[in-house]
C-alpha cells in the first residue's frame, strides 16, 4: 500500500516537460496554482482542464500512474468535499433527519473537489518530471534573494533534497518493522483509538531510532566528502535558461492571462 | 614516508548514561603505529568492537587522535586547516551503502564530493563520468540509486570518492551488509582500483576470504595491533586468530586439518586453488 | 509441526506496469523437526516465500497447510499462526524499541495473551536460551553491542514458544565468533528442544555445516530440494543462478580433475579432510 504513494516521486522518462528548466515548473505550478483559486466558474475551469491534460500529454507520465498517487489522499478529498456538501448554508436541495443539502453545497462541493484533485495533480506532475536535486536546485536558485535576509537557502534546499532521498527508504523500512512487529504478534488494526495509538510505539520508537542513525551515518559520509555548506560549491548541472524554457513561461502566462479573461466572461 | 602515517595514537571517548553522567572512560584505540606506503592493498581485521572502525575514522580526519598523530600525505589530521585536504586525498566508504549515497540519480551523487571541492562544471561531468566507466557503473548513471543492488551501491559510492582523486580509499567495512556477489564486485572493484589506478587501499573486514590478496594484513584486537604480516604468515596463526574472534577461510582450515593429520603441506595456504597445487607437488607421483 | 506449501504463487503490484512474480509455483513439505537451509540469489523469492509462511503475505493462489490446516481458511486466526511459526528478520536489532531488555522481550507473550508474570517467565527462558545473562535484564536494548542486541531480538520471537522458528539471514554483518554464536544456538534449539529451524542465508559453508535438508530458489522457483550433500553435487548449475559450493566441496572437485581418486561428496571440513587422507592412502 504504502508502495501506491506517488506523490514527491520521480518517473523516469523523457520527455519536453522532463528536460524544462525547474524554475520554469516550479513557478508554472505556482501560476497554475493559483488560477485554481481564481477559475470560478464552468469556463475557466474547462480552460484550465484543457491546460492539465495538455501538459499531462506532454509529460509521457502514464495517466494510469499519476491516478495512482491520488488513491493516497482520496480520503481527505472525501471529507473536504463531505463537508463542504452538508456544512454550506443556502438554498434546500434535499433534507433527511438532521441532514440538509444544499445548492450552494453541492456546487462548492463540486469546485473544491476538481480544486483539489488539480492541485494534487498538478504538484505532483511537477516531482514527476523533476528529479528531487533538479527540483531544490531550482528551490534554491529562485530563493536565493532570500539569502539577503540571512536565510540559509543552500540549507534549506539541501535539506529538502535529502529529505526526499530518504522518503522511499522509510517507507520501506516502516514496512520491513511492521511485519517484524506483526510476527510479534502486534496488533495495529483493532481497539479503539487510544489502544491504536499506543500500538504504533513498537513501530515508531524502532523508525526514530533508525532515522537517527541513517541521518548519523549520512552526516559522517557527507563530511567525508568534503562538504562543508554552501561556500565555495560549485555545481555539476547549473541551470541555464534554453529557448524551450523561455516559451515554457510565455505560455503559462498566456495560460494565466487566459484563466482571468474566462473568468470574467464565462457562464455560472 | 608513506601515504598514512600513524604515530603512537590513542583515542579515548567517554560513556555517558541516560543522565549525562559519565560512566566511564573507553579506549578504543590503545597505542597504534602503522605506516601504510603509497600503493600498498592493506587489510585490517579484527572482530567486532576491535577498534578497526575507530582507526579508519582517524585517517579521514572524522577523528582525531587523543595522543600522537596521524598523518595523511605529510599532513597532520589534527591540524584544523588540513581537514579538507586530507578528506579529499583519503576518502572513505562506509558500511551501509544506503546511508552514503545523497544524490536521488547515480550521476548526482557522484558528483557531490567534487562540487563540494569547488571544481569547475565541465571537469566535474569529467570526472563523473570517468569514475562512474572505471566502476562500470556508467551505464546506470541516469539511475536511482534505489533500484540499485547493494553491490551496485557501493560501487556508486567509491565512483563518489573516486570522482574526488583521491590518493588512497579507506573501506570501512563496506562489504559487510552485501551478499556474496556483492561482495565479490566491491572487492574485484577495490583491486583494481589499486592494480591500475595505484591508489592506496585500505580495507576493514571481517571476512578473511577478502584479504587474501593484499599486500600486508593487520590484525587488531581491544584497540591494539595483535599481528600483522602478509596473508600467508597471518593465515598460518589459525589458533591465534581463532581467539581473537576470528576464523580462516575454509580452504585454509581445511589444509590445518590436513596438516594436524600428518599431511606434507606447506605454511599458510590461502585458497583452494594454492591447497590442490600444493597437494599435487607432494603427491601426485602416487 | 508440519508445512506443507501446495503450488504457491505470488505476484507483487498485479496489473501494473513493474508486475513482479514472486514465487512460482513453489511446492515443498517440511517435517516437524527439521533443519531446513533456503538458498538462492537476492532476489530469487526466498524473503517473499518466508512471509508466506507465517501469513504477512497471502498467495496469490495456491494454498499452505500448517499441521494439516489450510492457512487460508476464513476461520483460520493468524494470531496463532504467528506464534507457532517464528520469524525473525535481516537485522532483528533494529525492531527493538522498548527501555529494558526484558520489557523488549516480553512485547511478544504479552501480545498472545498471557500474563505479566508468564510473559517474564517466557522472557527468562528466552533469554537464557541466547545466553544472555541477568545482568542484562534492565539495560536499555539500545546499549547492548551488535551482537548482543541481536541475540536479544532473537529472544524476543523465541518467547512465544514457536514450533517453528524462520531466520532471515541471522548472522549477516557479525564477525566470525558472532556468526557461530547464532548458529551454535540454533543447533541447540532444534537439537534439544526440537523446534523446527528454517535459514535462509548467503553461505554455504553454514549451510552444509547446519542444515539437514535445502531448498534452492531461483527467479521465484524451487528448483531444487535434497541434502546439501546432493545439492552441491551440482555445482554447473548453482554457479550459474548465481550460488556456489562449499570451498572444500571445490576443492575436492578439482582434486578429481587433477587426477586424485577422492570421493567428491564431502560438504564440511572433517568430511573433506576424511576423503582426502583415503584419497592420499594415509
Amino acid at each position: 500500500m504504502i508502495r501506491d504513494i506517488t506523490i514527491g516521486q520521480y518517473y523516469q522518462t523523457d520527455s519536453v516537460l522532463h528536460r524544462l528548466d525547474p524554475r520554469d515548473k516550479l513557478a508554472g505550478t505556482l501560476i497554475f496554482i493559483i488560477s485554481l483559486f481564481v477559475a470560478k466558474n464552468v469556463t475557466s475551469y474547462a480552460v484550465a482542464t484543457a491546460f492539465l491534460i495538455a501538459v499531462i500529454l506532454l509529460s509521457k507520465v502514464p495517466m494510469s500512474f499519476i491516478l495512482r498517487g491520488m488513491k493516497a489522499v482520496v480520503i481527505i478529498l472525501l471529507i473536504t468535499v463531505l463537508f463542504n456538501l452538508f456544512l454550506t448554508p443556502g438554498i434546500t436541495f434535499v433534507s433527511f433527519w438532521k441532514i440538509r443539502i444544499t445548492y450552494e453545497g453541492m456546487k462548492t462541493a463540486a469546485y473544491t473537489a476538481v480544486r483539489l484533485t488539480y492541485l494534487i495533480i498538478g504538484s505532483s506532475l511537477m516531482t514527476l518530471t523533476t528529479t528531487p536535486n533538479n527540483l531544490t536546485d531550482g528551490l534554491e536558485s529562485l530563493m536565493k534573494p532570500l539569502g539577503v535576509f540571512r536565510v540559509p537557502v543552500h540549507e534549506i534546499a539541501m535539506m529538502m533534497s535529502i529529505a526526499l532521498r530518504f522518503i522511499p527508504i522509510l517507507m520501506e523500512e516502516t514496512d520491513k518493522i511492521m511485519k517484524a512487529q506483526l510476527s510479534r504478534g502486534a496488533d495495529f488494526e483493532s481497539g479503539g483509538l487510544i489502544k491504536r495509538s499506543k500500538a504504533l510505539i513498537p513501530l515508531l520508537v524502532p523508525l526514530f531510532v533508525s532515522a537517527f542513525r541513517r541521518a548519523n551515518d549520512l552526516a559522517m559520509a557527507m563530511e567525508a566528502r568534503c562538504y562543508h555548506g554552501g561556500k565555495g560549491r560549485t555545481k555539476m548541472k547549473p541551470l541555464v535558461y534554453r529557448g524551450s524554457d523561455y516559451i515554457a513561461y510565455a505560455v503559462i502566462i498566456m495560460y494565466f492571462v487566459l484563466i482571468v479573461i474566462a473568468q470574467r466572461v464565462g457562464m455560472l | 614516508m608513506g601515504i598514512v602515517e600513524i604515530d603512537n595514537i590513542a583515542y579515548e571517548y567517554i560513556r555517558r548514561d541516560e543522565e549525562g553522567n559519565v560512566e566511564g572512560i573507553v579506549r578504543a584505540i590503545d597505542g597504534i603505529s602503522l605506516d601504510i606506503k603509497k600503493g600498498e592493498f592493506i587489510s585490517i581485521l579484527g572482530g567486532n568492537g576491535s577498534g578497526k572502525s575507530t582507526l579508519a575514522k582517524q585517517i579521514n580526519a572524522i577523528l582525531y587522535p587523543c595522543e600522537g598523530t596521524v598523518y595523511v600525505d605529510g599532513k597532520d589530521t589534527s591540524d584544523e586547516e588540513n581537514i579538507w585536504d586530507i578528506r579529499q586525498s583519503a576518502g572513505m566508504v562506509f558500511q551501509n551503502p544506503d546511508n552514503q549515497i545523497i544524490g536521488s540519480v547515480v550521476e548526482e551523487d557522484v558528483g557531490f564530493g567534487p562540487e563540494n571541492m569547488g571544481i569547475p562544471t565541465p571537469e566535474i561531468i569529467e570526472r563523473v563520468n570517468e569514475a562512474l566507466k572505471t566502476l562500470r557503473m556508467y551505464e546506470y548513471r541516469k539511475h536511482s540509486p534505489n533500484r540499485l543492488s547493494g553491490g551496485q551501491k557501493q560501487r556508486v559510492a567509491i565512483a563518489g570518492v573516486v570522482a574526488m582523486h583521491p590518493k588512497c580509499i579507506i573501506m570501512d567495512e563496506s562489504t559487510a551488509m552485501l551478499d556474496p556477489i556483492g561482495r565479490k564486485e566491491v572487492i574485484r572493484a577495490a583491486r583494481a582500483l589499486n592494480d591500475v589506478e595505484k591508489v592506496t587501499i585500505i580495507l576493514i573486514t571481517h571476512y578473511m576470504e577478502e584479504t587474501i590478496y593484499s599486500d600486508r594484513i593487520v590484525v587488531m584486537d581491544k584497540g591494539r595491533v595483535a599481528m600483522t604480516g602478509t596473508p600467508k604468515e597471518i593465515f598460518s596463526r589459525v589458533d591465534e586468530l581463532k581467539k581473537l574472534r576470528l576464523s580462516v577461510p575454509q580452504s585454509t582450515a581445511l589444509a590445518y586439518e590436513l596438516k594436524k593429520r600428518g599431511v606434507r603441506l606447506g605454511e599458510g595456504i590461502l585458497s583452494g586453488k594454492e591447497l590442490v597445487t600444493a597437494l599435487c607437488r607432494s603427491y601426485a607421483t602416487m | 509441526m508440519s508445512i506443507i506449501c501446495d503450488h504457491v504463487n505470488y505476484i507483487y503490484s498485479r496489473g501494473t506496469s513493474d508486475e513482479i512474480h514472486a514465487l512460482k509455483d513453489v511446492c515443498f513439505k517440511i517435517e516437524d523437526g527439521e533443519f531446513i537451509g533456503i538458498i538462492g540469489a537476492t532476489g530469487s523469492g526466498k524473503s517473499t516465500l518466508i512471509q508466506h509462511l507465517n501469513g504477512l503475505l497471502k498467495a496469490t493462489s495456491g494454498h499452505i497447510y500448517i499441521n494439516g490446516e489450510d492457512i487460508y481458511d476464513s476461520d483460520y486466526s493468524l494470531k496463532k499462526l504467528r506464534s507457532r511459526v517464528g520469524l525473525v528478520f535481516q537485522y532483528p536489532e533494529h525492531q527493538l524499541f522498548e527501555e529494558t531488555v526484558l520489557k523488549d522481550v516480553c512485547f511478544g507473550p504479552k501480545n498472545q495473551g498471557l500474563t505479566s508474570t508468564e510473559s517474564q517467565m517466557r522472557a527468562y527462558e528466552a533469554l537464557e536460551n541466547v545466553k544472555m545473562g541477568e545482568d542484562c535484564y534492565d539495560v536499555s536494548p539500545f546499549d547492548l553491542s551488535g551482537g548482543q542486541k541481536r541475540r536479544v531480538a532473537i529472544a524476543g520471537v523465541l518467547a512465544m514458544k514457536p514450533e517453528v522458528l524462520i531466520l532471515d539471514e541471522p548472522t549477516a554483518g557479525l564477525d566470525p565468533e558472532g556468526r557461530e554464536e547464532i548458529l551454535h544456538l540454533l543447533k541447540s534449539l532444534h537439537d534439544e528442544q526440537g523446534i523446527t529451524i528454517i535459514l535462509v542465508s548467503h553461505s554455504m559453508e553454514d549451510m552444509a555445516d547446519y542444515a539437514e535438508r535445502l531448498l534452492v530458489m531461483d527467479k521465484g522457483s524451487l528448483i531444487m530440494n535434497g541434502s546439501p550433500r546432493e545439492i552441491f553435487q551440482n555445482s554447473a548449475i548453482l554457479e550459474e543462478i548465481g550460488l556456489s559450493v562449499p570451498q572444500v566441496t571445490g576443492v575436492l572437485r578439482e582434486m578429481r580433475q587433477k587426477g586424485f581418486d577422492v570421493d567428491i561428496s564431502a560438504t564440511t571440513i572433517e568430511e573433506a579432510a576424511d576423503s582426502i587422507m583415503r584419497a592420499l592412502g594415509l
